[in-house]
């Protein structure tokens, strides 16, 4: 009887997450994992099986392509702007003796923990053509003539990425600071004393050292750039505005299930955005791995 | 100041580090400034009427300062603001306290104990911080339909009480308990659940105070899942009020940043107050993962 109870004690306590993670995750997977060979529009209409008709479908769904490019263009946006901007924000911020750096880093994460609507709607002000910040205030001095960020097609996803790095710049240099801070001074000091100037202490010093939070990091901006939903629907509409030159996967999965009603395409394509997302994560974490060997 | 820092510095000659720090702080300003002035303009902007913020030249501060947008939409004509409020102030409560007790007990669970099947189990957690949500969305949605759950908190509350994130973190700092605490517990006599109540989750308060607010903010924030299974306005939550407002009365700006500011009031005060808790806490899972 004791011994049961021993053996049976650590399930009972892993047991809610599991209770749940089995009705609300794996259930739901499989079910779409199922549904996505089938055609079902609408609720209470009989499901008919097509085979991989849906995921054939995306090949050729213009829709469907326009989405993963401009994921996969946000998601660049991500790693190539966003991410190096962070890693100098942070190395800024973690010079010796700086002022006010507790105000600073409370300031830079501030974006970050706003909502995805409020931030579109003050963006929806910021992008404004006419009477927008961005134009007025940071274009208008420099001589550049007005953009019109949002209502045209090939300045939707800059003006995207633009509110991307306002909103996330803040948490992912506190990422890299506290992965900075972790570095031992030592370490840097001795490198300096061998002769090595900011660029190849940066390079081959700290570069290495930050690989954990690096690849944290774009992980998170690759899973993020999937997820993004909110921000670009407040801004240019659920179906991406102009040309759909703004839609995201997950606005396209939202599109095609809640609006056509078109349940099994829109599991396909749910299934679709995973496989997508852990072969980028898998590829991610492999290419550091080769770099870490250079 | 060390000696080991002076001996650096005195490579480089008083001007250029007067220099150096003059860039550093002004490139710290500008960006300061290109953060802080969308949040300001949000503020002032709700105090603007609507003809003022549509005009040339455009200013920050309002010239003719109004309550007008404040008063209409608290008026509850347009959309019942104040209920939708009330309504998000339910459900992430409600949440932070739902997902805190699982994934305290479940990180209990793989911290503290040795089972079978543990290894794959904790990869099945770790599993799930990978896979999008939006993998499930489909026939979470049309379960919720089956079981009559639209418009329903529940739809909302008990799926996000699952966790892999929380469950993952709650591990990770009750792994630093020391054992022999439990052990010497154990002989005491007390139970397994006593153990885990009286000396696991003292000792994890900072983790959950952390985990508590992280899930506060994302149940505050969240638009896409409550679009989905919220259908009455009077059961929306906030963010989908205010998606409404940019949908119908796009031309009436003033009135949306009223919204966004009262939105964003709980969060500025939840940061204030927990902003160092947040700042220093938020890297574990970055660091020991």
């Amino acid at each position: 009887m004791r011994n049961w109870r021993r053996i049976l004690t650590p399930y009972l306590f892993i047991s809610p997450f599991f209770l749940g993670y089995a009705i609300f995750f794996l259930y739901p997977m499989l079910s779409a994992l199922y549904l996505s060979f089938f055609k079902q529009v609408g609720i209470g209409t009989a499901p008919r099986f097509v085979g991989i008709d849906n995921y054939a479908n995306m090949l050729s769904d213009q829709l469907f392509q326009r989405s993963l490019v401009n994921t996969t263009y946000y998601a660049a946006g991500s790693i190539f702007i966003i991410v190096p901007a962070a890693l100098i924000l942070a190395l800024v911020l973690t010079r010796r003796n700086l002022f006010f750096r507790e105000g600073f880093r409370v300031l830079y994460f501030s974006p970050n923990i706003t909502a995805g609507i409020v931030v579109a709607i003050i963006f929806g002000l910021v992008f404004d053509e006419k009477y927008g910040l961005l134009n007025n205030y940071i274009l208008a001095p420099l001589n550049i003539p007005p953009i019109r960020w949002l209502n045209e097609p090939n300045w939707i996803m800059p003006a995207i990425i633009i509110l991307g790095l306002w909103r996330y710049v803040g948490i992912n240099a506190l990422y890299f600071m506290t992965g900075l801070q972790n570095i031992p001074d030592e370490i840097k000091e001795a490198a300096r004393i061998d002769g090595a100037n900011s660029w190849q202490l940066f390079r081959f010093v700290l570069v290495p050292l930050l690989r954990p939070i690096l690849i944290f990091v774009l992980t998170f901006a690759i899973i993020g750039s999937y997820n993004l939903f909110t921000e670009p629907t407040i801004l240019v509409g659920v179906d991406g505005g102009v040309r759909n030159a703004g839609l995201f996967m997950t606005m396209y999965l939202y599109l095609t299930g809640f609006r056509f009603l078109d349940f099994g395409y829109a599991a396909a394509i749910g299934w679709a955005m995973a496989i997508i997302i852990l072969a980028l994560t898998t590829l991610q974490l492999l290419a550091m791995r080769v770099f870490q060997e250079d | 100041m060390t000696t080991r820092e002076f001996a650096y510095s005195r490579r480089r000659s008083p001007w250029t580090r007067w220099l150096r720090s003059g860039f550093v702080y002004t490139f710290l300003l500008i960006v300061a400034l290109l953060v802080g002035i969308p949040f300001i303009y949000m503020v002032t902007g709700s105090f603007k009427l609507n003809a003022e913020i549509y005009r040339y030249p455009v200013t920050i501060l309002p010239q003719a300062p109004t309550l007008e947008n404040y008063a209409r939409l608290l008026s509850g004509k347009e959309i019942p603001y104040l209920r939708q409020f009330g309504n998000s102030l339910f459900v992430a409560t409600t949440q932070t306290l739902l997902t805190l007790s699982v994934s305290a007990l479940v990180g209990w669970g793989f911290a503290k104990y040795e089972f079978r099947g543990k290894r794959i189990l904790f990869f099945f957690v770790l599993l799930t911080l990978m896979l999008p949500f939006q993998m499930t969305l489909i026939p979470l949605f049309l379960m919720m339909v089956r079981i009559g759950w639209l418009d329903n908190y529940l739809a909302i509350l008990l799926p996000g009480a699952i966790s892999a994130f929380g469950v993952f973190f709650m591990r990770q700092s009750m792994l630093a308990i020391p054992n022999e605490l439990i052990d010497a517990a154990r002989i005491d006599g007390a139970n397994d659940f006593r153990i885990f109540w009286q000396i696991g989750l003292p000792l994890v308060r900072g983790a959950l105070a952390v985990l508590a607010v992280l899930v506060y903010l994302g149940a505050w924030n969240d638009y896409l899942w409550p679009v989905i299974v919220l259908r009455t306005p009077t059961q929306f939550t906030y963010p989908i009020g205010l998606a409404t407002l940019v949908g119908l009365y796009k031309v009436e700006y003033g009135m949306i940043l009223a919204g966004a500011f009262i939105a964003t009031l709980p969060i500025l005060i939840i940061f204030i107050a927990g902003r160092n808790l947040l700042l220093n806490n938020l890297t574990i899972g970055a660091i020991k993962g």
